[in-house]
């Protein structure tokens, strides 16, 4: 049987609403309750940084995150209607997540005294808000993720002219030396390469699946691998250079090794060739190594990582101050933490962006770590899931990769603090402040939901 | 697709085990190590939360912690805080901790090694942890003496008791209110932290023992030590006294301050260029003696060494490898010589105490909670400079150069004081810096002063020591005595 004709036997008027009534909504019940006990450890969050940091409740960010909750619900009876049969566990754990982010934000915001739009939590709040609808907005218009093969190659053009609307002067703006965000005016900054990592998530899929026939042909033998002809490394270099253009113009080395990451495991997925890894790792180290010897800010953060506690590397413009008040944070907190509010994480630079994971492990202690790390887990565990199940390439691809993304991502930055590899600066996905990491983790989130809706649905086909 | 699926599964899972053993390590195995180093502020911070000792001066607290009822438990308050800045120094919710705040502040709070027992004791007992109580040397006339005579002055008057090294006034100027500054507010003591480290003053230098300048003529006295401790010369070597002085193998020349030969005749005697305070018999002195001679008194002196009383003295400078024309200025304490006033109250605390250079400290005793002494004050010796005779001959000198020299302006009726002014250069359009050291009763001494004022006293290059720094010490010198 065809794909097509399956689609056909599932549309008929005779299988739908059997199918409504045997099956009962076990899934959406199970999301259900999961995302009531999601919304009431974000409540508790709050609660407790408020009795931990000002000896009070202040109702108002309570009422915020009620709002918050009533969007989650609202996205969760929404999927009851167009996509029944996702994966429970995806949106109780963004919104676990989200929420902790945003009493971890609150709670800094409350070491800076700042409050009303001052405070990085409210408008944090905010952009949940608009993520989360975002979310739902793309859960009623993309029905079908195949919708999304279609566009492949003006998703792949919206990729790089996100990635690159920073450099438009003007529109560009400076933050910490990396040039990754725009801003109109002094208005609201958003980060265009958030998004950008779905378009070209959604371009690396249909892509390869058009092109994976070319990529896996075969060419010489060497050195006990087979590695692919020449003709056929146009792509990779064309990422290649993508990414080290990024490093070089927007002086943004996470950014870079995400996108190169990304490319090259599904890559790697949609050919087979473990060749495509090793000249992939090859050029990104080699590019790399380049960069710290040739680019100050990188050679920096080589410095950085591997000297850090150093009196002069920590003295330096530029140094490794912020990584080391980093772990003197996670130091604090030990095994346990001290407590939500009982720490100091605002002592660190930017303790509510980059730093958020040294905040949490403060005051939650390596277990809340371990607690968050196994919550991105199993998020990653879940997108996973829908490429092992899923029947079509696009799909199994597209899930994948916004999953390695996600955890792509956490790598970087937590790795970075931790001193797994040099800081970059990245999100932490749901977590860290930042509108445009926001929309588009939740984006992800919907395209995930989506994504194993279809799986579930779609009858096995032969294998 | 499935068989590259699940190895980048297992990478996928190798990511996060990474990450979860990296922060393993840092929150468990090396959460010690990284909560002792001192540049945790953290740590320190904690130490808000306990009930830190007080600071006293004469058993009064001019710093002590009283109940705040915010989460720091309590509010570190400064009475008199301008007056007492340099001692006690403080310890922001941001910015350099400094002072004895952060010297002692393992014993304010209960947490040094001597005190483990208390700690004990403490956790068995219930009673909150209670930090040592820091009784100091300062003697709180002296300070507001000189407080009040430095005037508006910026600069440093340290006074020390020439027999023992306990440091008895502290005072620098500009000074700052230290309460701005341990508010429990973010913002506030950012912005006040902020306008003292704008302010071109640099209230936030503790002068007495972070300001290094050109000592000028008042290294005179070390450069007469290293002559009279040589056994080549005595008060009555001579020297010959020409108008301009040209060091050998240069061309730049040396003048006295007043341009003319050092007192009449064709030759000037050590003790009458140390009264008058020339510079070219020094110069001639100088490169006779030789800078390593010259190095080796300063040494004993303290120079180019780091000590601490508790807080770390910034390291005065004799530099190294000097030739001849560098040796010529060095002997009137030019060229790269640097000096703090402690270290020059040491100069002439040695000299009053017999030749004996005693450790300077602050700190008198430190008291346990229940009042037992921990620590108690024990004079140590840094070690001898020269011998008794020669300290002797130096105090004479000295007393010549007040009674009937350059230092006159230090004169007090019935009291016989040894001094000795100092005008440095910094280079030749800057203001000078003014000195004068000495010490009284040269009988029996009991007070060694020195005040420095920076930036030409406000006068440009036209102030000199015994016009502005000498009636200064006058005026504590006085008020110590009458006591």
């Amino acid at each position: 049987m065809s794909k097509a004709s399956a689609q056909q036997a599932r549309q008929t008027p005779v299988t739908q609403p059997v199918r409504r009534l045997h099956l009962p909504q076990k899934l959406r019940n199970l999301e259900l309750f999961l995302l009531l006990i999601a919304c009431f450890i974000n409540a508790s969050a709050v609660v407790l940084v408020q009795l931990g940091a000002l000896g009070e409740i202040d109702t108002t960010l309570v009422l915020l995150g009620a709002g918050l909750a009533v969007l989650v619900i609202g996205l969760h009876v929404v999927l009851r209607f167009v996509a029944r049969d996702s994966d429970p566990f995806i949106l109780p754990i963004a919104t676990v997540l989200n929420g902790i982010g945003i009493a971890m934000i609150y709670r800094i915001d409350i070491a800076d005294q700042d409050s009303g739009w001052e405070s990085a939590a409210v408008r944090q709040t905010v952009w949940s808000a608009l993520a989360i609808l975002s979310a739902i907005v793309v859960l009623l218009v993309i029905r079908n993720h195949r919708v999304l093969f279609r566009y492949t190659y003006i998703f792949g053009f919206l990729g790089v002219v996100l990635l690159f609307l920073p450099l438009i002067p003007g529109l560009g703006r400076e933050v910490s030396g990396a040039r990754v965000w725009i801003g109109f005016g002094s208005f609201a900054t958003f980060q265009p390469g958030e998004i950008a990592k779905i378009a070209l998530a959604v371009f690396f899929a249909g892509y390869l699946v058009r092109n994976r026939d070319s990529l896996s042909m075969v060419g010489k033998k060497f050195l006990g691998a087979r590695f692919p002809r020449l003709r056929d490394l146009g792509p990779i270099l064309v990422v290649w250079a993508l990414s080290m253009s990024v490093i070089i113009f927007q002086r943004d080395l996470g950014t870079a090794l995400l996108y190169f990451g990304l490319f090259l495991v599904m890559l790697y997925l949609a050919t087979g060739r473990l060749s495509w890894v090793i000249i992939g790792l090859s050029l990104f180290l080699g590019g790399a190594l380049l960069a710290s010897q040739t680019l100050d800010y990188v050679n920096g953060r080589f410095t950085n990582w591997l000297d850090a506690l150093n009196p002069d590397v920590y003295e330096a413009r530029g140094g490794s101050f912020q990584l080391v008040q980093g772990l003197f944070g996670l130091a604090k907190g030990g095994l346990l933490g001290t407590g939500w509010g009982q720490g100091r994480p605002e002592i660190t630079p930017v303790p509510q962006s980059d730093y958020i994971i040294a905040s949490l492990g403060e005051e939650l202690g390596l277990a809340g770590i371990f607690a968050i790390l196994a919550l991105y887990l199993l998020f990653v565990a879940r997108g996973f899931r829908i490429g092992f199940a899923g029947q079509d390439d696009f799909g199994k691809l597209l899930a994948v990769g916004l999953a390695f993304v996600v955890a792509l991502q956490c790598f970087i930055v937590i790795g970075g603090v931790t001193r797994v590899i040099p800081l970059t600066g990245l999100t932490t996905p749901f977590l860290a402040a930042g509108g445009s990491s926001l929309v588009a983790n939740w984006i992800i989130v919907a395209l995930l939901l989506r994504l194993s809706d279809t799986v579930r649905n779609q009858p096995r086909l032969v294998i | 697709m499935n068989r590259e699926l699940k190895r980048v599964s297992i990478v996928v899972l190798l990511m996060f085990i990474a990450l979860l053993s990296s922060t393993s390590i840092v929150q468990a195995f090396q959460a010690d190590n990284l909560s002792a180093d001192p540049r945790n502020t953290r740590t320190l911070y904690d130490s808000y939360q306990v009930e830190r000792g007080a600071i006293l001066v004469a058993g009064e607290p001019i710093a002590q912690s009283l109940p705040a009822d915010d989460d720091y438990k309590f509010l570190r308050t400064y009475t008199n805080p301008e007056l007492y800045a340099p001692i006690t120094g403080y310890i922001p919710i941001n910015g350099e901790p400094t002072g004895l705040e952060f010297a002692l502040n393992a014993e304010m709070t209960g947490t040094s090694n001597s005190q483990f027992f208390d700690k004990i004791s403490a956790l068995v007992t219930g009673q909150d942890p209670k930090g040592a109580a820091v009784e100091v040397t300062i003697d709180p006339v002296a300070q507001q003496a000189a407080w009040d005579a430095l005037g508006d002055y910026t600069g440093s008057v340290v006074v020390t008791e020439p027999a023992t090294g306990r440091i008895l006034a502290m005072v620098s100027k500009p000074s700052f209110n230290l309460n701005l500054l341990t508010v429990h507010n973010n913002k506030e003591v950012t912005a006040s932290y902020e306008a003292l480290l704008a302010d071109d003053n640099n209230p936030l230098i503790n002068r007495a023992i972070n300001s290094l300048n050109p000592p000028g003529s008042i290294f005179k006295l070390v450069v007469t030590t290293a002559a009279l401790e040589s056994g080549d010369y005595t008060p009555e070597s001579t020297f010959p006294n020409p108008a301009v002085y040209t060091a050998p193998g240069t061309t730049s020349k040396i003048e006295n301050s007043s341009g003319q030969p050092c007192g009449t005749g064709d030759t000037v005697t050590l003790a009458t260029a140390l009264r008058l305070s020339c510079n070219i018999p020094f110069a001639e002195l100088g490169v006779k003696l030789g800078d390593t001679a010259i190095r080796e008194t300063a040494e004993k002196f303290g120079f180019n060494k780091s000590y601490s009383i508790p807080m770390t003295v910034a390291e005065s400078v004799y530099p190294n490898g000097l030739d001849d024309p560098q040796t010529a200025q060095s002997a009137f304490g030019q060229f790269d010589v640097q000096a703090t006033p402690l270290q020059m109250a040491m100069v002439s605390a040695a000299i009053a105490n017999g030749g004996v250079v005693m450790a300077p400290t602050l700190v008198q005793e430190i008291l346990a909670p229940n009042l037992s002494a921990i620590q108690t004050f024990e004079p140590a010796e840094m070690g001898r400079v020269m011998s008794e005779k020669t300290a002797a001959t130096l105090t004479g000198m000295m007393i010549n150069g007040v009674q009937d020299g350059a230092a006159s302006n230090a004169r007090i009726d019935g009291v016989d004081v040894a001094g000795k002014t100092g005008t440095a250069q910094n280079g030749s359009t800057d203001p000078f810096t003014l000195w004068f050291t000495g010490f009284a009763p040269a009988t029996d001494p009991q007070y060694a002063i020195t005040v420095l004022i920076e930036d030409g006293g406000g006068m440009e290059q036209s102030g000199f020591g015994n016009l502005l720094a000498a009636p200064v010490a006058k005026a504590v010198l006085e008020a110590v005595l009458n006591k």
